[in-house]
């Protein structure tokens, strides 16, 4: 008896590779578009690796922190490497997942029966925010401190609950000890534990259905006799094999950023992170790490704490709701109308733009700049029922199709 | 017997059940939330701080730490106070209207129990950062209008000498003014208002 005919008799070893990766079929004609997904598995997996080892030298105590992340940079063998693979790992997830996200706006990956793909998907984004958010505490530094400042007191916002919840956020008055050490535990427990959770949640629902293609056209309409779709291929050794091309290219990459620009220009490690927390003294420019900035460009933009905090909030929150804003039948921007196609490049020159404007001060023509991009950020969404239903779209083809 | 299921019965058991194993669960969430509130160590640095200001000079600030926080204690010149007069109509809540934002007995155009000695929480109103303090008139960043007062870095919120925020800024409210008394002409304590805690 082979050993894996033993397994098999006690767990479904065989037939878990069968349903995930050897048998199953994903449409043959994936684009560039395509590699993000297991680029974002790949970048998880060294973030959880990486974080591990900085564990093991890192101290939760304002008292320490700041000195044990000089001392793994330059007392720890190799902890400099460890750390920036980490950091850089962190910028580049949300590079990945941005584009990732992207590639789902542009084919209409969040449509029907995909719309439990799409939330899960989004619940990782914003679970991965929390977490990016909560990791950056951890340096302490100016940044760190003051950037946290912020953000908690973004819940004060709230009427009659606000500054209680604050204060519970923090467990203290101010940024201070218990704050860091509680941002430590879910930055390596109990957020990771959520993001595992819901990488599983995606990927399964995701298997359920099958993956969406560059022509949104649903390949298992298309069976032989064996009820294999004809434009499937199975995804173990196609894709796994076209997606480690994928991997080489990224590492190339991002092996560049790691060892000749860790720190990106102030980018992605910023430069005021680099003097040790003062609780009494703000730094003069007070900017997210480059992934937040487009949503707190829009935080700025309306001159009112309350409304402020709840556009912040909604534009996050309308992503959730396109399976549903999304009235048209065709997926894929290939056989679209006009109407989503300007949409969408206003959508994506908006959301750059607030990207740009939340890394400036907010003055004058800059957060002017910043209403009429939020405007339009916002008009995508609100917009969408009654630009897709009216949209001219083409026919949608049979099969998939080759360049 | 019969071999008939009570359906009825086992609902109302199935339901019971539910109710009182779901009050259970809530419950135990109580102590694992509460423990995120700031611990008893937390709050009891929280005690009252003594401030020396005899050395205090006109126009000169202190910056205190009291619970973590900023404090800035500072005294206003002859000049300043007559400025402070002037502003109303460009501030949001010119006589504290705001009962949260100080104690009752500062709740006065100037939020002062003395006149020159000021005492205001070093916390933005708007999203907590520090706010500089800019004292000196119509600097070239600040403009013309400059009467002095605080110039938040981070979204640009602006106060007067008397922590009391201007209109159109992020800011929602005043400047905070803890609660403080003076134990004597040149000693001042920040954190208490009663004569017991001295």
């Amino acid at each position: 008896m082979r050993l894996i005919d033993w397994i098999d008799a006690r767990f479904p070893a065989t037939k878990f590779v069968k349903a995930h990766l050897s048998e199953y079929y994903a449409p043959r004609n994936f684009n560039f578009w395509y590699y993000f997904g297991f680029l974002a598995l790949i970048i998880l997996i060294l973030q959880i690796v990486t974080g591990i080892f900085l564990t093991m030298h890192y101290k939760p105590d304002t008292a320490l922190a700041f000195a044990s992340v000089e001392y793994i940079m330059r007392d720890v063998p190799w902890g400099w490497l460890i750390r920036y693979l980490h950091s850089t790992g962190a910028s580049a997830f949300f590079v990945v997942i941005y584009l990732h996200m992207f590639r789902g706006l542009l084919y209409g990956s969040y449509k029907e029966p995909r719309e439990l793909v799409w939330i899960f998907g989004m619940l990782i984004y914003l679970t991965l925010m929390a977490e990016a958010f909560m990791g950056y505490l951890l340096p302490w530094g100016q940044m760190s401190f003051w950037g946290a400042q912020v953000i908690i007191s973004l819940f004060g916002a709230i009427p009659y609950i606000g500054e209680g919840l604050a204060l519970w956020i923090r467990g203290d008055f101010v940024v201070a000890d218990a704050t860091l050490n509680r941002f430590f535990a879910f930055h390596v427990i109990a957020l990771p534990l959520v993001l595992l959770g819901l990488v599983v949640a995606h990927i399964t629902a995701l298997h359920e259905v099958g993956s969406n293609n560059p022509d949104g056209v649903d390949i298992k309409k298309t069976k032989d006799e064996q009820g294999i779709p004809l434009d499937g291929i199975a995804f173990h050794p196609y894709y796994s094999s076209k997606d480690l091309v994928g991997l080489i290219v990224f590492l190339f990459i991002f092996s560049l950023i790691l060892f000749y620009m860790p720190e990106f220009g102030g980018w992605f490690l910023e430069k005021d992170n680099f003097i040790p927390a003062n609780p009494l003294q703000t730094p003069e420019h007070i900017v997210p790490l480059w992934y937040f900035t487009p949503f707190y460009a829009i935080l700025r933009a309306v001159p009112d704490k309350l409304f402020g905090v709840m556009a912040m909030g909604g534009a996050i929150v309308v992503l959730f709701l396109i399976p549903w804003l999304d009235r048209s039948p065709v997926r894929s921007i290939r056989y679209r109308g006009p109407l989503f196609r300007i949409a969408l490049s206003i959508f994506t020159i908006s959301f750059l733009a607030l990207g740009y404007l939340g890394t400036q001060p907010a003055t004058g023509l800059y957060t002017s700049l910043a209403q009429v991009f939020s405007v339009l950020y916002f008009s995508f969404f609100i917009l969408m029922p009654i630009y897709t239903s009216l949209d001219k779209d083409q026919p949608v083809p049979q099969r998939v199709t080759e360049k | 017997m019969t071999n008939t299921v009570d359906t009825d019965k086992r609902r109302f058991l199935t339901n019971a059940t539910t109710v009182v194993g779901s009050i259970g669960a809530i419950a135990v969430t109580i102590p694992f939330i509460s423990s995120l509130s700031p611990s008893a160590k937390a709050r009891a640095a929280g005690a009252p701080v003594e401030v020396d200001i005899s050395k205090l000079e006109v126009g000169q600030l202190l910056t205190i730490e009291w619970r973590g926080k900023p404090v800035f204690v500072f005294r206003r010149s002859e000049e300043s106070l007559s400025a402070l007069a002037n502003l109303k109509t460009e501030l949001r809540d010119p006589h504290s209207e705001e009962l949260s934002q100080q104690p009752s007995y500062c709740k006065n155009d100037l939020r002062s129990i003395r006149q020159d000695l000021m005492v205001l929480v070093g916390i933005c109103t708007h999203l907590g950062c520090a706010p500089t303090y800019r004292p000196e008139l119509a600097p070239e960043d600040l403009g013309p209008d400059w009467q002095g007062g605080f110039f938040c870095p981070c979204h640009g919120s602006t106060f007067d000498l008397a922590g009391r925020v201007y209109q159109s800024v992020p800011a929602p409210t005043n400047l905070v003014v803890p609660p403080h008394y003076f134990i004597n002409d040149n000693k001042l304590l920040i954190g208490t208002e009663k004569m017991e805690a001295a």
